[in-house]
C-alpha cells in the first residue's frame, strides 16, 4: 500500500512536470516527484540513499533549476508543435513497451527476495573508504572540475573578447 | 506481481515520461528536467535490484546510486551554466530557435 502511494506520487509528479506550461509549476511538480522517489528509497530500506536524494535533488538541483528559470526570464514554455509532440509520445510509448516486455519476460528475477538487507551508515562509510576509495577520489575530482567549469561557462564575457 | 516487478515497472514508466518530455518540450530547462528524470529511473532500478537481488551485503547498488547522484549533480550544474550562457547569447531558451552554430 505504501509502495502504491509513493509510486503514484512519483509518477504523477513526473507527468505534471512534463506537461504544464509554466516553468515554475513544472519545477514544483518535479520536487514532488523527487520526494516520492526518496520515499521509495526509504521504503526499500536504503536510508542513506533516500536522505542523499532528499538533500541533493530536492535541496540543491531543484533550487538550481529555479535560479536558472529566474535568470533566463522564461516564465512560460513555448507551445509545442503538434507533430513533434505526437512523435515524441509514440517513441516513448514504444520504449516503455520494450522495457515492460523485458521486465515481464525476464523470468530469472523471480523469487530471490529474502529478508530486509542491512545498510547502515557505518557499513557504507567503511565501503567508501575501503573497496571504493578510488572511485570516491575520482568523483571528488570530477565534482571540483565540473563546478569550476560551470562557473567559468556562466561567467560574464569580457567586452574586449568581442 | 512481486515487489521487484512493481519497482521495475515504476522505473520504466519514469524513464518513458522523462524521454517523452525531453523529446517533445521546446524549453531547454524542461529538456534538462527530462534527463534528470531518466537518471532517477536508473537509480530506482539500482536500489530495487540491491534490495531484492542476491548478495545485498556487498552494498554495490547503494554505492552506485551515491556515485550516480554525484555525477547527476555535476551534470545539472554544467547544464544550467550552459543554458545561461546560451540565453545570454541568443536571448532565448527556445530550442527550436537555436539552430545556428555561428554566433
Amino acid at each position: 500500500m505504501t509502495f502504491l502511494i509513493l509510486a503514484v506520487m512519483t509518477l504523477a509528479g513526473a507527468i505534471t512536470a512534463m506537461t504544464l506550461r509554466r516553468l515554475v509549476h513544472c519545477v514544483l511538480a518535479l520536487a514532488i516527484c523527487f520526494v516520492g522517489l526518496a520515499g521509495l528509497y526509504l521504503y526499500l530500506g536504503a536510508q542513506f540513499a533516500g536522505l542523499v536524494q532528499m538533500l541533493v535533488y530536492v535541496g540543491a538541483v531543484v533550487i538550481l533549476i529555479v535560479f536558472a528559470i529566474l535568470l533566463t526570464r522564461s516564465h512560460e514554455a513555448p507551445p509545442q508543435k503538434k507533430w513533434t509532440g505526437l512523435a515524441g509520445v509514440c517513441v516513448s510509448a514504444a520504449v516503455f513497451a520494450v522495457l515492460a516486455w523485458a521486465v515481464i519476460a525476464g523470468g530469472a528475477i523471480q523469487g530471490i527476495a529474502g529478508g530486509q538487507p542491512q545498510a547502515t551508515m557505518q557499513q557504507i562509510g567503511s565501503a567508501l573508504m575501503g573497496r571504493f576509495v578510488l572511485p570516491l577520489e575520482v568523483v571528488g575530482l570530477l565534482l571540483t572540475a565540473a563546478l569550476i567549469g560551470a562557473v567559468v561557462i556562466a561567467m560574464e564575457e569580457k567586452q574586449s573578447a568581442r | 506481481m512481486n515487489p521487484l516487478t512493481g519497482c521495475l515497472f515504476v522505473s520504466a514508466l519514469l524513464f518513458s515520461i522523462g524521454l517523452g518530455g525531453a523529446l517533445t518540450r521546446r524549453s531547454a530547462i524542461l529538456v534538462l528536467i527530462g534527463i534528470e528524470l531518466m537518471l532517477n529511473a536508473a537509480n530506482l532500478n539500482f536500489i530495487a535490484f540491491w534490495r531484492y537481488g542476491p548478495h545485498p551485503e556487498a552494498l554495490t547498488g547503494i554505492l552506485f546510486v551515491i556515485f550516480s547522484i554525484a555525477i547527476a549533480a555535476a551534470e545539472a550544474a554544467v547544464g544550467l551554466a550552459l543554458i545561461l550562457s546560451v540565453y545570454r547569447h541568443f536571448k532565448t531558451t527556445d530550442l527550436s530557435r537555436l539552430d545556428s552554430m555561428k554566433g
